[in-house]
C-alpha cells in the first residue's frame, strides 16, 4: 500500500467522506486517476455515523453501499484510509503531496473473521459511537466498513493484547512491527473535502453539557436512535437508562453565536426536526416533544417537513434561545428562558435534552497543510490563489449531504479542468 | 391626501428607534437583536422587570416611545453583565439599559419614587458637591429619602453597620462637616457642565 502510482494527472482528494467519495468516483468514473486519502481506517465519514437522513427519513447505510461498490470496481481510484495529507507543495497541474500513514497493524489478509476481538480484553471509548459505548482494543469500525478490515488500536501495543490478537489471527494479518511511514506523490489537482465536526458543546456553559448527564448532542442522539447503535435503537436517558419520552430539542447550539460559531450550521433544524420523528415513532401518543428555537430555518422544500412536524399534536414549539440548564427533580434537566411570544418565564424538565450543535470545519484554521483561503468561520472560500485546490462539501460551508454531494461533484468538475488541462500541454 | 392616508402615516410613523440610536448611548445597536431571549432568561433581577430587554428592544422598535422612556424596567438592571455576556449578537445590553435610564433622566420621564433612580440622583449630586462621594452624607440622604420619621428608624436600624465602618474608617464622622474633596472643585463643576453642553448640543430633536 506504501507504492501509490501517481503523475501529475492525478486528482488528490483528501477526505473519505460523503462528499470526498462523491468527488473521487465522479472524477474516477469519467476516466480521471485518482488517489483518495481519509484519516479514519474506513470511507463513508459522518455519515456513516447518522440513522436516517432527511427529508425522506430513509438510510445513509443504502447510499454508501452504493458508493462503496462504485468505489471497489473502479480501477481509476486508489484508496489509501488511515491517512493524513501533511504537506501540499507546488502549483496547480504540479503538486507534491505528502502523506503520513497511521500504522492499523492489520494488512490486507483480514477477512474480518473477529477472532482478534474475541482474544482482546481491554476496552477503549468507542468513537463511532461518540462514546457512548465501549469498543476492543481490536475492532471492526463499523458493521459496513470499508475497506472490511478491522483495526488494532495503537494504545494496546506492546500489551499482552497485541500478541493475544496476533495469536488469534489465522490469516497472518497483525503485523504488529507496522510503523509510521511517510509517502510522497505528484497531483494535478486537489479536492479539498475534510468535512467537519460537531461543535464542543461543553464550551457553550450555561447548558452543562459536561455536568448533567441527560443533557446530550444531536450527533450522539443519532447513534442513540440507530437500532446498531449504543443502546439498541432504544431512546433512553443516559443518568438511569430509563425511557426518555419528554424530549426537549435546543437549536443554536453554537451556531449563530458570536461567543461560539459565527454562522448558522444549516442542517440542525433540519436534524432536530427528523428526530422528533424518532421520539414520535418510539413512544407515539406518550412522545412529548418541545422545540426551543430562534427561528426555524427549514429552506425551500424542506417547509413542508416542517409543516407536517409542526402538525403533531405532542410537538411543541416555543419560541426562545435557553438562557440555561439547571438540575430539576430526579435528574431532569430543567430549562430556563423567557420566549419571545408573549414574554412568558419558564423552567420546564424534561427527561432528556438534546442540544442541537452546529458544524465547525475539521482542520482548524492555522493548521491547513496547504495554502488556502479561508474565511472568518474557517471554511475555504474559492479564491485565485487556491491554484488547483478546490473545496468540496463542509470544508467550503456548513451543507447538509444533499447540497455536499452538489458541492463535491462541482470541485470533481474543477479539478477534471485542471488535469484536462496539464495532458493537453504534455500532449 | 386624503384624511384616511394622514391618519395612516400618523398610525404608523415611527420615528423612536431613530430617536434611541442617536441619543441613546449604543442605542445604535438595538435594531441587530434578534429576539432570542437569552438576555431576558439570563438577567437575574429578570422576573421583577415590567418588561426584560428583549421586549424593551422589540418596544423600541415598535415605536412605543412612552411605555419605553417611562417605564422603570431599565432602573432595575443591577449590572451584573450576565445579558452581554451571553448575547449571541454581542449586543451591550447592560451599557443600552443605562442609555435608556439616563436619556429618560434628561427627559424628565423617570417614574417617580421608583428607588434606584432616586438613588442615582442622591448619588449624582453628592459627587457634584466635592468632586468625591461622601459616603456619610450618602447613607443619611438615603435614609431620609422619605421624611424624617422614617430616616431616624432606617438609621437606628443601621447604626451598628455604621459604628463598624467609623471603626473599621470606612467611615469618618468629620465627614458631616464639608468633607473631603477634589482639589479643584469648581474647574470639575465646569467640566462637567461643559460636557453636559456639549451633549445637549448634540442631541437631535424629534417631535
Amino acid at each position: 500500500m506504501t507504492e501509490v502510482v501517481a503523475t501529475n494527472q492525478t486528482i488528490l482528494v483528501v477526505g473519505g467522506g460523503i462528499s470526498g467519495m462523491t468527488a473521487a468516483l465522479e472524477a474516477a468514473e469519467t476516466g480521471a486517476q485518482v488517489v483518495l486519502v481519509e484519516k479514519r481506517p474506513y470511507l463513508g465519514g459522518r455519515v456513516s455515523q447518522l440513522y436516517k437522513y432527511f427529508p425522506k427519513l430513509c438510510h445513509p447505510t443504502c447510499g454508501l453501499e452504493i458508493n462503496q461498490r462504485r468505489a471497489k470496481m473502479n480501477p481509476n481510484l486508489t484508496i489509501i484510509t488511515g491517512a493524513e495529507v501533511s504537506k501540499v507543495e507546488g502549483e496547480a497541474g504540479n503538486y507534491t503531496a505528502t502523506v503520513k500513514l497511521t500504522p492499523t497493524y492489520v494488512n490486507d489478509n483480514c477477512t474480518a473473521c473477529g477472532e482478534c476481538a474475541k482474544a482482546v480484553e481491554a476496552e477503549f471509548d468507542d468513537e463511532y459511537n461518540y462514546g457512548l459505548s465501549k469498543r476492543k482494543g481490536a475492532y471492526l469500525p463499523h458493521v459496513m466498513a470499508h475497506p472490511m478490515k478491522y483495526v488494532l488500536d495503537p494504545s494496546i501495543i506492546g500489551t499482552d493484547d497485541a500478541q493475544k490478537a496476533k495469536d488469534a489471527c489465522k490469516y497472518d494479518a497483525i503485523d504488529l512491527d507496522d510503523t509510521e511511514k511517510e509517502i510522497q506523490f505528484p497531483a494535478g489537482a486537489i479536492v479539498w473535502a475534510t468535512g467537519w465536526k460537531p461543535y464542543d458543546a461543553a464550551k457553550i456553559q450555561p447548558y452543562g453539557y459536561d455536568r448533567f448527564e441527560n443533557v446530550i448532542t444531536n450527533v450522539e442522539f443519532e447513534r442513540m436512535a440507530d437500532p446498531k447503535g449504543p443502546t439498541g435503537g432504544k431512546i433512553v436517558r443516559p443518568s438511569d437508562g430509563k425511557e426518555a419520552k419528554n424530549v426537549a430539542f435546543i437549536q443554536c447550539a453554537g451556531s449563530r453565536d458570536r461567543n461560539h460559531l459565527y454562522h448558522c450550521s444549516r442542517i440542525c433544524c433540519m436534524a432536530s426536526l427528523k428526530q422528533t420523528h424518532y421520539v414520535v415513532d418510539a413512544y407515539g401518543d406518550d412522545a412529548q416533544v418541545s422545540i426551543y428555537y430562534i427561528d426555524i430555518r427549514a429552506i425551500d422544500r424542506f417547509e413542508d417537513f416542517y409543516q407536517t412536524v409542526k402538525d403533531m399534536d405532542n410537538v411543541k414549539f416555543i419560541k426562545s434561545k435557553v438562557a440555561s440548564i439547571t438540575r430539576g427533580e430526579d435528574d431532569n434537566p430543567c430549562l430556563n428562558g423567557v420566549d419571545t411570544e408573549g414574554y412568558h418565564r419558564y423552567a420546564n424538565e424534561h427527561d432528556l435534552v438534546v442540544l442541537a450543535t452546529g458544524m465547525e470545519p475539521s482542520v482548524s484554521i492555522d493548521s491547513f497543510p496547504v495554502d488556502v483561503e479561508i474565511n472568518r468561520e474557517g471554511f475555504i472560500e474559492p479564491a485565485e490563489k487556491n491554484g488547483g485546490v478546490f473545496a468540496a462539501g463542509c470544508a467550503s460551508d456548513a451543507l447538509d449531504v444533499n447540497r455536499a454531494v452538489q458541492s463535491a461533484t462541482g470541485a470533481a468538475l474543477k479539478a477534471i479542468q485542471v488535469v484536462n488541462r496539464v495532458a493537453r500541454a504534455e500532449g | 391626501m386624503s384624511e384616511m392616508n394622514k391618519a395612516m402615516i400618523e398610525q404608523y410613523r415611527n420615528s423612536f428607534l431613530s430617536e434611541v440610536e442617536a441619543n441613546v448611548e449604543e442605542g445604535e445597536w438595538v435594531k441587530m437583536c434578534m429576539q432570542c431571549g437569552v438576555c431576558s432568561g439570563s438577567c437575574p433581577l429578570g422576573k421583577h422587570w415590567a418588561h426584560p430587554p428583549q421586549e424593551i428592544f422589540m418596544m423600541i422598535r415598535a415605536g412605543k416611545r412612552d411605555e419605553v422612556l417611562t417605564s422603570d424596567s431599565m432602573w432595575m438592571c443591577t449590572s451584573c453583565y450576565n445579558c452581554i455576556v451571553r448575547c449571541p449578537r454581542q449586543l451591550p445590553i447592560t451599557h443600552i439599559m443605562h442609555g435608556l435610564a439616563t436619556y429618560a433622566k434628561k427627559l424628565g420621564l423617570t417614574p417617580k419614587n421608583q428607588p434606584t433612580a432616586k438613588f442615582a440622583e442622591i448619588f449624582w449630586n453628592n459627587m457634584m458637591k466635592k468632586g468625591r462621594v461622601n459616603e456619610l452624607k450618602l447613607g443619611l440622604s438615603l435614609y431620609f429619602k422619605d421624611g424624617f420619621g422614617p430616616g431616624i428608624k432606617e438609621a437606628l436600624r443601621n447604626k451598628d453597620l455604621g459604628m463598624k465602618m467609623m471603626k473599621a474608617k470606612r467611615m469618618a464622622a468629620s465627614e458631616f462637616f464639608g468633607g473631603h474633596g477634589v482639589k479643584d472643585v469648581s474647574g470639575l463643576q465646569k467640566m462637567i457642565k461643559k460636557a453636559q453642553e456639549l451633549e445637549d448640543a448634540r442631541m437631535k430633536k424629534f417631535d
